[in-house]
This record gives structure tokens, sequence and C-alpha cells, in this order.
């Protein structure tokens, strides 16, 4: 469990970066999502690893899950997801006042010739 | 009485929920309400400040919940320093606002103002880790509302690289605190204080990650070299208003590096020895260079505003990085004057642009502008503060790093690069000084030209008409530059204070003391363990 649980956030987080690294907003978006989804699986492992436990302190209970990082996780997440909601907006508003979606600033000139060069290449 | 602590936080929070859910179409309610606000605060934050100078540590218990479990809000000299800070530029930067009438060109200002000033206060004051988190997603959640305020493609494109930028920070920043809360099992700083200083040498592999991840982000909000690319598009293209708020943003990051690196990872701690000395000293210089060579570099008042901010961060995180008492409280000088000058430049930079109409802000010459006199000898002040030379604060600050960096063995290094910096800076303002408000008379005379100002002043009238140029910009920017001089004048007594402030720093045991011991509600069926508790090996055995 260890094993699948340590590489599900390697690859989100690689799968995030490398989105990320991408230069138009749609992919940027997914892999910021990405990047909250590795960090909340991390977040909720930062307790400890433990299957079929209540998350709550007993005298009575022999062993428990931490539950301090469930409630982190869903903090994490309820900003994650206002955050997310506004970055969809402000890329729409750039998107729609400039119709250009790239993340970078870019000269104008080479903007106006990569479309040209899209729209020899497309059908 | 500790529930003043609070009012930093719950006012403009309650301020802003009541703006937007009851006045949201009456602008000069607004203003008032918004206005009555912020004054009320800097009587708050006065009031704290004054009772922290005393040399008390307040502490209030959310929901009265004793500290390691509940989350504290904690009010020392340093916190209060900020807060108070804080609260005097949000007034002069409101002033600017209404006077300018930067809040009428889009909707919610008034209460984006205030969430982001929650947000700022909030992290300021907070006693935990991961409401310090919060806190930043607060203010961070807030300043890209008020970024891209009033709209335009342009705004709305840096907006983009700003949010993502910050997002990114932000899930850093989480993967940190993962990595704190799995190591040590709190995130109460006091506590972390206190487990840190007891951990075994062999088990410090997470810890060192923690702050290393720790200071890359608060490095990232304060704009240190290799994480500083949002900075000067960000500034440049924001509001005016807006800009001038966000010259607090950058300290935040100051701040926390200086709260996490003296309570939680002291000085002396072995595992996080030579962060500073090898890492953050070196790019804290690169950062001041860069910051002066942008300046010289900038066509447009704006980015060169910008890049002076980037600079001045790196003065500040250069004196900081010596990590000594005269060092920090060096910085903390250095950080008051940089955020009230800062502040002043951006507002005075959309003086110019508003005067100026349609050539903007580009550093080219046009006709002159009206009232210039009184502009120009504004901006004249702003810049030698801002640029440190004497006889303003930003010289002052300037000598008292040169001063603390002198006993460290890199003091060549860090001498050779602020003074130099300095005379850059000063060749950089004095160009954009002469193109914009000397040479103005030069502007040739042809048709064009004449065409382009009947247009830029058709533009300019419709957001000012002609003998209603409203007093209240000049007034804001005027007491920036006026708590400029004061900070000069009573720069004394302000370092006295700020001695006894990093005194305070490098003596965390009162305050860990202050966090820890004060009673408070327990874990019901706890309290024979945790009244038992003062040594940290229960905590350890806990933990793991």
């Amino acid at each position: 469990m260890e094993l699948l649980l340590a590489s599900a956030i390697g690859v989100l987080t690689a799968a995030g970066i490398y989105l990320v690294l991408r230069l138009r907003t749609f992919p940027v978006i997914i892999g910021t999502s990405l990047l909250t989804y590795a960090v909340n699986v991390f977040l909720f492992a930062s307790g400890r690893l433990v299957v079929n436990e209540p998350p709550i302190l007993r005298d009575t209970a022999t062993s428990y899950t931490d539950p301090l990082p469930q409630a982190l996780v869903l903090t994490a997440i309820v900003i994650s997801f206002g955050m997310t909601a506004v970055v969809v907006m402000v890329a729409l508003a750039a998107y729609l006042s400039s119709e250009d979606d790239h993340v970078n600033d870019q000269p104008a000139g080479l903007a106006a010739a990569e479309n040209d060069a899209k729209g020899k290449a497309g059908p | 009485m500790t529930h003043w602590i609070t009012i930093p936080v719950i006012l403009p929070a309650m301020l802003a929920t009541f703006i937007v859910l009851v006045l949201r179409h009456q602008l000069p309610l607004q203003r008032v309400f918004s206005l009555a606000g912020t004054v009320l605060l800097v009587i708050a934050a006065a009031f704290l400040f004054a009772r922290a100078a005393a040399g008390d540590i307040a502490l209030y218990q959310l929901g009265h919940w004793a500290a390691p479990f509940g989350i504290v809000l904690v009010a020392d000299r340093l916190a209060t320093l900020f807060v108070l800070l804080t609260a005097v530029l949000a007034l002069f930067v409101l002033l600017y606002a209404i006077g300018s009438g930067w809040d009428a060109r889009g909707r919610h200002f008034h209460a984006l103002f205030q969430f982001q000033i929650m947000g700022v206060m909030g992290a300021f004051l907070t006693g935990d880790a991961f409401n310090l988190f919060v806190f930043f997603e607060v203010l961070l959640i807030a300043s890209y509302g008020l970024m891209i305020h009033s709209g335009g493609a342009r705004r709305f494109r840096v907006g983009v690289q700003y949010v993502v930028f910050n997002l990114l920070g932000s899930t850093l920043f989480l993967f940190a605190l993962g990595t704190l809360y799995a190591e040590m099992g709190t995130l109460n700083m006091a506590d972390l204080a206190e487990r840190i200083g007891a951990l075994p040498a062999e088990r410090t592999a997470g810890i060192r990650v923690a702050s290393v991840l720790l200071i890359m982000v608060f490095a990232l909000k304060a704009a240190i070299l290799p994480l500083h690319f949002w900075l000067p598009a960000a500034y440049a293209t924001a509001p005016a208003p807006v800009a001038a708020l966000f010259a607090i943003m950058t300290k935040v990051g100051a701040y926390s590096i200086i709260r996490f690196y003296t309570l939680v990872f002291p000085p002396d701690l072995p595992v996080t020895a030579g962060l500073f000395g090898t890492w953050l000293l070196p790019a804290a210089l690169v950062t001041v260079a860069l910051g002066m060579i942008g300046v010289l570099a900038a066509r447009e008042l704006g980015r060169l505003v910008a890049y002076a901010v980037i600079g001045s961060m790196g003065m500040l995180m250069a004196s900081l990085a010596v990590f000594t008492p005269a060092g920090i409280s060096a910085a903390l000088y250095y950080a008051i004057h940089s955020t009230l000058a800062t502040a002043a430049l951006f507002l005075l930079v959309d003086i110019v642009r508003e005067r100026r109409g349609k050539p903007g802000v580009g550093l080219s010459e046009s006709p002159p502008i009206a009232g210039g006199a009184l502009v120009a000898g504004m901006f004249f002040a702003a810049a030698i503060a801002m640029t440190g030379l004497p006889p303003l604060s930003g010289f002052l600050g300037k000598l008292m790093i040169l001063e603390a960096t002198l006993s460290d063995p890199r003091a060549w290094w860090v001498w050779a690069v602020i003074l130099a910096s300095s005379l850059v800076a000063v060749v950089g303002f004095a160009r954009a000084g002469s193109a914009v408000f000397w040479k103005c008379h030069a502007a040739p005379s042809d048709s064009d030209t004449v065409v382009n100002s009947e247009e830029a002043r058709g533009a300019h009238e419709r957001h000012q008409p002609p003998g209603r140029r409203p007093a209240l910009p000049a007034v804001a920017v005027g007491g920036l530059l006026a708590m400029l001089v004061a900070l000069t004048v009573g720069a004394g007594p302000v370092q006295r204070h700020l001695a006894a402030t990093t005194a305070q720093l490098f003596d965390p045991a009162p305050y860990i003391a202050t966090v820890l011991e004060t009673p408070g509600r327990q874990i019901p069926g706890k309290e024979d363990k945790t009244a038992a508790k003062p040594g940290a090996s229960t905590y350890s055995e806990e933990a793991h």
C-alpha cells in the first residue's frame, strides 16, 4: 500500500509539473489541479497509513487513525477548489478579451506567426 | 481584554461581508464604512502595538482550547509592528483609491480590499503554521480579485500568470506543511519549536526538507531571485492602489521567514545551519543587482518601481540573511521604510498616468502635466527615499544594513553590491524623473502631437472633469511621504523599539511558554495526561 500511495503521489506530481510547463492555459490549469490532488493525498498520508480504524481518540480505543490530517485535507480541498474556480474565470476572461490563451508574454509578431503556421498545418 | 487581538482579523472580515451583502450598490456608503473601518483598525493596531511594546506577549485561544490542540493568535512585538504598518498603509491607500475614483471602476473594490487586509493581519498574528497557510490563501484570493479590478485584456493576462504562480506556491506550502506534520506531529509554531529542539540528530532528514521547502515558499512571496518572475508584470499592471497595497505582501514573506527561522528553526539549530549564509545571502545579493538593472532598463515608470521593489526586497533579505540581532533590526527598519516608499511611488506613478493621458507612463517626452511641480516634487522625495540618498529614511536603513553586515565574513560582497546598486538606482530614477518631468517642455508641437494631446485630454476627462481634480490623492501620497519623514526624524526611538523586538525574537522561551502554558480547555478525558506534560518527551511518544 505504501508503494501504491507513494507512486500515486509521484505520478500525479510529475504529470502536474509537466502540464504546468505547457504554455496554454488549459493544460496549465489541469496541471495545477493534478498538483493539488497530489498534495491532498500527501497530506492525507502525513498522519501515517492506517486501514480500517476510527479517526477518533478514545480511552477505550486500542488504535486509531490521526484525525488532524483529514481536517487539513478538507481545508486544502476547499481552498484548492475555490482557487481553481478563480483561475478558470480569470483565464476565460483573458482568453475572451485577447483571443489568445498563452500563459507567457509573447511578442505580438510571434503569436501571429504561430497562428499562421497552425492555420497552414491544419486541414 | 485578550479579545483585542482578534480585532484586526474580525473587523475587516465583518466589514467586507457587510459591504458585499448590504451595501452592494451604494458606493458612497461603501466608502464611508470602509474608511471608518480602516480608521478603527489603525486605532486597534496602535493599541495592540502599545501593549506589545511594553513587552507582554498577548495570546488568544480560539474557542478557548489550549495551545497544541487549539489554534492561537499571538501578538508579540514583531507581529504588532507589522499589523500597525499594514493598518497605516491601508488607510492611505484607501484614501487614494477613494480620491482617485479607482474604487468606482469595477465592482466590489472595498469588500476585496477589506478581505485582503484580513488575510494580511491574520498572517501576522497567527501562531499556527497551517493557519498561516489559510490566511495566505485568504490574502491571495482577495488579491486575485483586486489584481484584475476594472479589467482589461492586459490585466487579465498578467492576472492568469499571477494566479498560476501563486497556486504553485500554495501547493509547495502544503507539501512543506505535510512534511512538517509527518515528522513532528504538530503544526503549532511554539510546539514545533520545542519538539524540533528535542529531535535526535539522526532523525532530521524530513525536517531539513521541510525547512528548505518553507524557505522556498516564503522566498516566492518575498520575490527573491529565482522566484521573482511574478512580481514586475503583476505590480506594474495592477491598479495603482492595489499595487500600493501589495507593497505589504512581499513583507508577509519576509515576516514569515523571520518568524519561522527565529522561532521554529532558531539560528543555533544544527539542522538548518548554513541555509541562510550559503543560499539566502547570495540569492539576496543577486536579487539586489537584478532589481537595480531592471530599474535602469525599464521603459515605463510602473515597471521601474516594480523592479525597485525587487531590489529593496533583496536588500532586506541580505540584511536578514546575516541573521544577527543587528541584521534583523536593520531589516525591520528597511521593511517599514520600503513599504511606505514603494506605496508612495506606485500612487505617484498613477497620478502621472492620469494627468499625462495618452502617453501613459512611458519614459518618453510629452506635453507638461497639470500640477507638475507638486507631482514632480513628491516623486523626487519618494525617489530619494527609495534609492537611499540622504536625508530620508532609505539612507538610514541602508546605513543600518551596511553596519549590521560589517561583522560578516562576506561583508565585502554585501558592501560592494549594495553600494554599486545604489548608484545604479540613482541613475535609473534620475533618468526616469528627467524624462517624465523635466523634458516635457521640449515636446515637439507639430500637428500630430496636438491631435494626440487633444485625444488624451478627451480620454482624461472621462475620468475626471476639469476643475474637479480632487486633492485627496495628493493628500494620500503626502501622508505616506510624511510617514517616511517621521520614520527618519524618529529613527532613534524606532530603532530602540526594533532592537527590543529583535531581542524578543532571539529569546523565544517566553513566547513558547506563553503559548503552551496558558491554561485553556483540554480534550475531555485527557486532563491527567496533558497536566503532566511540560517535558518534550511525552510529545514525541505521542507523535510516533
